[in-house]
Formats: C-alpha cells, structure tokens, sequence
C-alpha cells in the first residue's frame, strides 16, 4: 500500500475592518437593504473612477508587520478580468504582479495539549482587492438577485505556501490567522457573515516525492468545521481516485456541509484567462518607511511575541502559551489575572485558566468575555491555593460557588463553608493515628509492598476532614508514622 | 500570425461578445489586418526600456476612511433593465 | 453674432443687448434647420436648455456672472449629465439618462454655462471620422460629403456651422485635434491630468483627456481655465494649483523656438496640408519665431502602439456594459452567458466590437509580454523622444492630419486606413502632453477644405501654447471663416 503525503495551500480573503469601501465613499457595514450601500462607483456607472482608501492600506500595513512580511515601497493595483453578474465592472481590482506585502510566516501549535507540536507556515503574499456583490438564487422567477452592497468591500487576500500536511494544520494555522487578524484589529473575523473566509488548495503525492500533486481547490470555506471536514474528504476522495488508477483534474470545487462532501464547479469561464494588466485608473500604492514606522508605533504586543515572553518568563508550554494567546479576550483575561495573583502565581493561573474555566466554557458554550468569573476573582482563587490556605481540590468547591453566582468573594466562601485547609501538624498527627488505628488492614497491606495501601489510607483521611487536610502535610505526615511503626515491627 | 476563425471564436468568448457565423470570416479578416500592423512593434529594441503606464510617474493619492455617499438606489435603478425588491435581476447564475 | 467670440458674448450678455435665453432660442432654432442635415446633435432639450438660460439671465440680472454666465455650450455625449440621455453614440446606452454630472459638465454648470444639447460622436469615441455612432454620420458643414473627423466629429460640425460657440471633446488618440482641424476651428487637448475625467466614459484611460473646441484659442483658453482643475474622485487628476489659460495670450513670439520634426514632413502629407503649414510657419517667422528641426524617431511606432494600448484598455473598460444594471438588454436569450453575449453583440457595433477583440487578443495569456509590455516600453520610447526634442525648441509644430476631410464612407471598411488618419496626433497622447489644432489655411478641391496646423506645448505649458496660437490668429483671419450654409 502506497503512503500518501497531504499538501495544503490556504488562501484567506480577510474582510478590512474601514468605514467606507476600498475604493468608493459607501458604507461597509452588513446587513443593509439590498444595494442602499452600492454607489455610482460600486455599481460601475460610466465613466466613475476609483479612488484608494487609507485605512484599507494601513490595514495592509499591520499585516505585514505582524507576521514579519516585505511591506513593498510600490505596489501596483492589476485588473481581472472576468465576466460575473456580481462583479459590476466586469473587472476585478487587485494586485498581481507587485502585491504590497511579499513574504512572511505564521507559527502554529498543531494538536491537543501533551501531543501538540509547533510548526510555523510560510506565507507568499498578502495582497489589496475589493469583494465582489452577492447573488441571490431564492426563487426570482426563475432568475438571481443581484445585491452589490459587498461589491467595493477591503479584502486582503493572504496566500500560504503549500506548507501544510494534514487538515489539522491547516485548522491550525486558520485559526492562528484569524486570531492575528483580530488582534491587529484589521478584521472583526465573523465568519457566519463571511468575513473571513478560506480557500484550501489540496493535493496528494506518494510520500518522499518532491513533485507536487495536482490540486484541487476548495471554496469559500466558512467555518474551521467545514474546513476540517472538506479537506478530510477531498483529501480521502484524492487518494481513492489515485489509488483506483484515476487521475487528479485541477479544479474548483464547492463543500457540501449536508452529504460533508466536495464537488466540483461549474466553471465561470470555459477556459479562464483573466488577461491581469495594470489598472489605467489608480497610480502605483507607495508606502514610505516613515509611515510603516507610524503604524509599527500604534501596534500592540503580537501573539507570537506574547507567546514567547510566557514560554520563557512564566515557564508556560508552548501549547499553554498558544491556547493563552489565541486571541486577545483570553490573553487580557490571562493578563488580569496573572497582575492580581502575581507573577510567581502564573503558571497556577494558567492552569486554572486552561482547565477549570475552559472546560466550563466549552461545556456552556460560552465566550470568555461571558465567563461569570471574572479575572479578579481567579486570581484571588489561585492566591489562596499557592498560599496553602485551601488545596486545589478544595479550589475548584471554590470555582463552584462563584460560577454559580451564589458568591462572589472567595475568602468569603473559604471561611462561610469552612474549607480552609488542616495544616495544623498536630491535629493532623491526632487524625492520622485515628485512621491508622480504624484500618489496621491497609497498613498491614503497606507494610507488605502494597503502595496502593497507602492511598487508600490517605483517602481515609482526606474523607474524615472533607478534603481539607493539606495533602502535602498529609502524605508526609502519614509516612513518617507508618515508618514509625516499621521500627516497632518485630523482626520475621 | 493571422488568426484562425477558431481563435476569433474564443476571443470573442472571452469578451462575451457573439459572432454569428456570416460575420466570423469578415471580422476575422478585418482584426488581422489590424493585427499586422500592431505586429510592426516586434521589430523595435526595447531592451532596458521600463514599460510606461501612465503619463506621469506619481504615486496613488489616497482617500481619507469616511462614508461619504447616501443611498440613491432609487435613481440608479430607474435605469436598470429589470429590478425587484431592490435587486437587480439577471438569468438564473449557476455555480 | 453667431459668428462672435465668448469674449463678445459674454460682453453682449453682460450689457443686456441679449439674453441667454434669447441667444439659447436662437442657436436651437438653427440647431433644428441645420441638423436634419449635419446630424451633430444627438440630443437637444429645449425646456431644460431654457431653464439653464433663464438661470443664467438671473445671475446676470443680479451681478452675479463671471465671463462665461450665460453662453451656451454643447456637451459631447461622452460627458455624463444628469437627467439629461448620455449615449457615448451607441446603442448600448441608447437608454441611459445619467443619474449623475460629469465632473466637466458641474464646472462648466458652476460657470454659468448653459448646456444646449449632445452632441454626436463615434461610439465610445472609437473612430477617426464619426460613421461609427449608432446614430449615424455626421456630415462636415464644409462639404456635406465628407467626414467632419471623429471623434468629436458632433462638437466640431456644431462649432463650424455656429449651432453652439463652444462645444467640449475628448481626445484619445486625436480626437479633438482631428475634428477641428478637418472641420476648421481650435481645439485643446491638456496635459494628461489637468481636466478631470470623472464622469467622461472611459475610453481608454492612460490617455482620455478631455478639452474644449471653440472658434479660437482665446476661447479655448477661456474654457480650459473653466473645465480644468484638480479633482479628488479622479486618482489621476493632477493636484496643482488652478490656472488661468488667458495669461500668455498677449505674450509675443519674438525669440520663440519652434521644433519641427522631421518625421511629421517626410512623406504621407498631402500636398495641400503641406503649403498650408509652410505658409503657417513663415508667418511665424515673419513674427520673429525661429524654427528648428527636432528629431521623434519612435513616433513612426505611435499608430501600432497605440492600437494595443488603446484597444486593451477599452476591452476592459467596456466589459461593465452587460445588460445587468444600466443600457440595453438584448430581449431573448437562454440563459446567463448568452444574455451577455447577445447584448454586447446587438449593443455594440462593428468598431467598437472589434477594438474589444483586439485588447482582448493582446491582454491574453501567453501574448500580453510580445503586445501590451512592448507597446508599453514603445510608449516609454515615444515620451523619452519628445522630452529629447524639447531640448531644442519651445513648441513643436506640424500638421494635425495627413489630409484634409475625407469623403464619408471613403475609409469606412479599412480600419487599418482609419487609424491612419491619426498618425500626427496620437504621439502626443501616448506621452501625455498637450496638443492643440487651428485652422490654417485651406485645401481640397477649390481650396474649401479646412486644414489645421498642430501645436504641441511641453507638459502644463499650456498657456504658453494658447498665447502662440492666440498670435497667429491675431494676424490671420481662418479661424474667423465660415461654411457657405451657415
């Protein structure tokens, strides 16, 4: 049997956060009654002419910066032509040749915690066009809606290398792109309303050959869902083809989110040739060094950077300083939380973080700007666990009570519900000799080499003061005792 | 090279421009002679020469990032071939 | 008075010895005797032409007019105006009432100017003789038979019969100079940039410029300071300060350097457009100028470059004629694909098509490196040339075209041959510089043909370009000339 290698290409048209369009005065905002937003511009009326929005070049500007691209001095904007009812001017506005950002790369933590590895993707371009309309096919008689209220809207198309070998990187590093474009504040990354958007161009080829396969590209993928399971499935439907003695036709195919399947287009044009020549009506984009240096200054700490600082300062894994650093909401909650706990604290944090709070979101299906856990109150949770004032089985009695909203201060519910941990030695010693005592049999187990024995005693223990004894106490307590009375045994 | 009637047909495909079949032979005739005379560029040395664009070398001014248009759907539709609930209607689009 | 200068209108208007209206009814009441016959205007709108007029008359009443206020204007019916049918001479946009101005047409509105109709034109401008309009030839006033050029072929028969004082043309590849010089009056093309083209339905758009067509270049320099200026919705607008055409006119010529390129004097001239610039230059001379022979040697490459470079342009500029939002829709089709290509076919006529299928043959793949990026560099090679010549003179001065007006119908199936009616002109579109023609002399069978001398300035010297034309025409009286109908 033949092994396979999977190669992936993304192309992601990120929607530009602006308030006017890329090339006209109109509104970009969603959901606006059909073509109230499509000015003589937008709709191409003879004889009106583009003009370049700022914002959307900045935008550009920022990309490039955070993943570490060539930001071109001089850009040039290139028409394609096409014919499409969405696409007014019969000509799209983009860039060819000369995109503004050249180069660059993405580092992306691929899998789940314990079994992730690190892998950074590089990009070829970034480069400025505008969205085209949208069409409509409810039933019209028969015909389509042409709605041009998107047609005009930013796009910065980023392009990958084929560098990705599994769908699950290719998740990855969308998600990882996604955060970034939220964080730099370029996109608002919605993804229902098409903001966001990903073509997977996939291939396969016998594993250790330097050819790349032939590639089919996958469409307008909407969600990280969608994207995992299309490309699961062209990637199987690929292999199957090659493997029945079937060839690999380059084409655009569409995903079926109801069969979870890919199928093929109906081409746009019979043979495509979008004759790209340079736009007559806009002048080459020049962005100065000055400028590049003004956006730099405006810039916040990127992932990436943020990523490495906890790695090194906070000893976080590179999984947890991932998952900590995926988007900005969790990364200042973190942020919060490590300033109240402190510093020395963050690694609790983190875990805490990444554990309890996480799997209560996931599980309620919540946001972490809808925790009912503030950062504070995590933080003054963590405090009283590093301080040995409850353990951290105790905490999460404590998480309890203050995701359910009874509570709200956590000292308060330590010291209501009496769950402030026994480190007092001597008590503990007096409890200790009670359980030996009542379990005569565990101990006799312990002394014969059962180190399970000694669990059992300690969860005894722990059953006897409701989880409060300190468990670090506990255990060396309960050894010293149990070694004790390895003295008093007669010899066999 | 004169073109073939073959590839008139796919130009014109191109520019979704139809050609009936009594034009093809006449408008085939008519483009290659224009294409013999633009042919005449092939003999010149441009070796080293930067490909000119635009009259003037000067860098895209830029627009400030406001809204500046209202809606006016209602004047540009009056013109429009066929309109409904503000759309514009076209042959059923296929993907 | 039909035959006065905007500078004696304005002054007329100004001391109440005639209305706007008055003089707006008398240029509609000609309009409608002569153009049966001419076929300049493709639409004329007397009530809203009024309206403009008795507006104007206000502002006149109450002090309120600058020096154009109330002289009516003809409009090629490239320029967008709202309300008002914009056709670009083609069936396509047979329909179109524009829903919005022209950046020309709000200025030349703002000064007061009255718009007295459309005029015809080539369709999308693509023609060198005006018989490629969905509307039909239009005639030249000096001889019915003949071309009055294109493809501003409307504007220039309207000026030269006294329909309207003033007219505005675009000039792609001469399509102001041709006309004007075939039909004898003055006509501007600006430096590339200087009049916006914001509302001007693209031709092609590295080199659509847009300009006025007048008696005279002291009426050309009154509305070039008129319809120029910087325009923000146009990227290729130029951002300079705003200029008053006037203010080289009395300037003498004295010392003045005129280049004469020896490629516009080989051969191909006729014979009468050649002693009709010689005489042009002596009178210069005489006036104290000196010529000086200046070499173009790419020029000889302008007419094929331009046939890629034009044509690619408008390929895709014209792509957004689709029967989807505006203009015509063929009535039966089959489906999407056949919508398009039933309406572009039946909207577009034989010219215009053909020019799409040359931009498209020349931007497609595997042949846009041997066509568009070599015209491109031949383009480089034309402008490098004239910023070589203009070393050695001030202007640069030939003939506009090869011959006087041909007859109608004489070029019309040889498009090769049409194109090289432009052979003089399209040089200076291609390097973006400003070009203009004035009447010269005549030619032709008993001499009644007009024939135009061209002025080329070096870039933005526009004015000094006016003033030199302005002298000549203080001393000959050709430009004054009318046709015997008129």
């Amino acid at each position: 049997m033949m092994e396979w290698e999977i190669v992936i290409g993304l192309e992601t048209h990120a929607q530009l956060r602006t308030n006017s369009k890329i090339f006209s005065g109109s509104s970009t905002a969603f959901g606006a009654a059909p073509n109230t937003q499509a000015n003589a511009v937008d709709i191409a009326l003879p004889g009106v002419l583009p003009v370049l929005n700022r914002a959307a070049v900045e935008c550009a500007i920022r990309l490039g910066l955070a993943v570490g691209g060539k930001i071109a001095a001089r850009s040039i904007f290139a028409r394609k032509n096409y014919f499409y009812p969405d696409l007014p001017k019969g000509y799209q506005i983009s860039q060819y040749e000369t995109p503004v950002i050249a180069g660059g790369s993405l580092a992306i933590v691929v899998g789940q915690a314990g079994q992730s590895y690190e892998k950074t993707v590089a990009l070829t371009r970034a480069h400025l066009e505008e969205d085209a309309g949208k069409s409509l096919h409810e039933d019209f008689h028969g015909k389509s809606g042409i709605d041009l209220n998107r047609a005009g809207t930013p796009l910065l198309e980023i392009v990958t290398e084929p560098d990705m070998r599994s769908a699950a990187e290719a998740v990855a590093y969308a998600k990882a792109l996604h955060a970034l474009v939220r964080w730099i504040g370029i996109c608002d990354g919605n993804m229902q309303e098409g903001s966001f958007r990903c073509d997977a161009n996939v291939s396969v080829r016998p594993r250790g050959s330097e050819v790349l396969g032939t590639r089919r590209e996958i469409k307008n993928l909407n969600s990280f869902r969608f994207m995992q399971q299309a490309i699961d499935y062209e990637v199987q439907w690929q292999i199957a083809t090659l493997e029945d003695g079937g060839r690999i036709e380059q084409a655009t195919v569409l995903f079926d989110p109801a069969t979870g399947e890919t199928r093929a287009m109906r081409s746009k044009e019979d043979a495509q040739d979008y004759r790209y020549f340079p736009d007559p009506d806009l002048l080459p984009l020049e962005i100065s060094p000055d400028w590049i240096a003004r956006v730099k200054a405006d810039l916040p700490e990127l992932p990436a950077e943020m990523k490495a600082r906890f790695e090194s300062e906070y000893r976080l894994s590179a999984y947890d300083a991932a998952a900590l650093t995926a988007g900005r909401e969790i990364c200042v909650y973190f942020a919060d939380c490590v300033a109240a706990a402190g510093r020395e604290n963050a690694k609790l944090c983190a875990n805490w973080l990444m554990g309890e709070l996480a799997a209560r979101l996931n599980k309620e299906g919540r946001e972490i700007s809808a925790a009912p856990i503030p950062p504070l109150q995590l933080a003054a949770l963590v405090r009283r666990i590093a301080d040995a004032t409850i353990s951290n089985k105790i905490g999460k009695e404590v998480f309890d009570a203050l995701w359910s909203g009874e509570d709200k201060d956590v000292d308060a519910v330590i010291s209501d519900r009496g769950l402030k941990q026994i480190s007092d030695g001597g008590a503990l010693e007096a409890l200790i000799d009670g359980v030996l005592a009542a379990n005569p049999k565990s101990v006799e187990e312990f002394r014969a080499g059962k180190e399970k024995a000694f669990n059992a005693l300690v969860g005894q223990l722990m059953k006897a003061t409701r989880g409060k004894a300190n468990p670090q106490q506990v255990n060396e307590l309960l050894r010293r005792k149990l070694s004790d009375r390895d003295v008093l045994r007669p010899p066999d | 090279m004169p073109l073939n009637l073959d590839q008139i047909e796919r130009l014109a495909r191109l520019a979704r421009i139809e050609i009936s079949a009594a034009d093809g032979g006449e408008t085939r005739d008519r483009l290659n002679d224009v294409f013999a005379l633009i042919e005449q560029l092939q003999a010149a040395d441009t070796r080293g020469i930067e490909p000119m664009a635009h009259a003037f070398e000067l860098a895209q001014r830029l627009r400030e990032d406001a809204v500046t248009e209202s809606d006016r759907r209602e004047a540009y539709q009056a013109v429009a071939p066929e309109v409904e609930a503000g759309l514009y209607l076209v042959p059923r689009v296929m993907e | 008075m039909i035959n006065s200068s905007l500078k004696e209108l304005g002054a007329a208007l100004a001391e109440k010895r005639i209305s706007s209206v008055e003089l707006a009814t008398l240029l509609i009441e000609r309009i409608e005797a002569l153009n049966p016959t001419l076929n300049a205007f493709i639409t004329v709108d007397r009530e809203k032409t009024l309206a403009m007029a008795r507006d104007a008359d206000r502002r006149l009443g109450a002090g309120l007019a600058g020096p154009l206020t109330g002289i009516p204007l003809a409009h090629k019916d490239i320029f967008c105006s709202e309300g008002w049918l914009t056709t670009c001479g083609s069936k396509m946009l047979a329909n179109f009432a524009s829903p919005y101005d022209a950046h020309v047409v709000q200025l030349m509105k703002a000064a007061g100017l009255v718009t007295l109709g459309k005029t015809n034109m080539d369709e999308f401008a693509m023609g060198s003789s005006n018989e490629t309009s969905f509307y039909g030839p239009v005639k030249n006033p000096w001889d019915n038979t003949r071309v009055p050029g294109g493809s501003s072929g409307g504007s220039a028969a309207a000026v030269a019969a006294r329909l309207t004082p003033a007219a505005t043309g675009t000039d792609t590849g001469g399509s102001i100079r041709q006309p004007a010089a075939l039909c004898g009056l003055t006509g501007v093309k600006p430096t590339y940039g200087v009049v916006s083209r914001y509302g001007m339905i693209a031709f092609a758009s590295s080199l659509d410029q847009g300009g006025p067509m007048a008696k005279s270049a002291e009426d050309c320099a009154l509305l070039l300071s008129a319809m120029s200026g910087f325009d923000p919705r146009d990227s290729t607008s130029l951002d300079r300060p705003a200029e008053d055409y006037r203010r080289d006119l009395e300037k003498p010529l004295a010392g003045l350097k005129i280049g004469l390129p020896r490629e516009f004097f080989a051969a191909g001239m006729a014979a009468d457009v050649r002693e009709a610039v010689d005489e042009a230059l002596a009178e210069y001379r005489r006036q104290g100028a000196v010529t000086v022979e200046v070499s173009l040697p790419s020029s000889g490459l302008s007419v094929p470059a331009y046939y890629v470079i034009a044509p690619a342009e408008a390929s895709s500029n014209l792509s957004r004629f689709d029967g989807v939002r505006y203009g015509y829709r063929a009535p039966e089709y089959t489906d999407l694909a056949d919508m398009y290509c039933k309406t572009r076919a039946q909207g577009f006529g034989a010219e215009v098509k053909r020019r799409i299928l040359i931009g498209t043959y020349v931007l497609s793949h595997g042949y846009y490196d041997a066509y568009y990026l070599q015209a491109q560099k031949i383009r480089r090679l034309i402008a490098n040339d004239f910023v070589q010549a203009f070393r050695h003179c001030d202007i640069i001065m030939g003939p506009t075209t090869p011959s006087t007006a041909f007859a109608l119908g004489a070029k019309s199936d040889d498009p090769v041959e049409m194109y090289l009616s432009d052979i003089y002109t399209i040089a200076v579109n291609l390097a973006g510089l400003p070009g203009m023609s004035i009447p010269c002399g005549f030619g032709g069978e008993g001499g009644k043909l007009p024939v135009g001398l061209q002025l080329i300035g070096n870039y933005f010297d526009e004015a000094r370009m006016l003033g030199v034309a302005h002298r000549y025409q203080l001393a000959t009286d050709w430009h004054k000339r009318m046709p015997e109908e008129a």
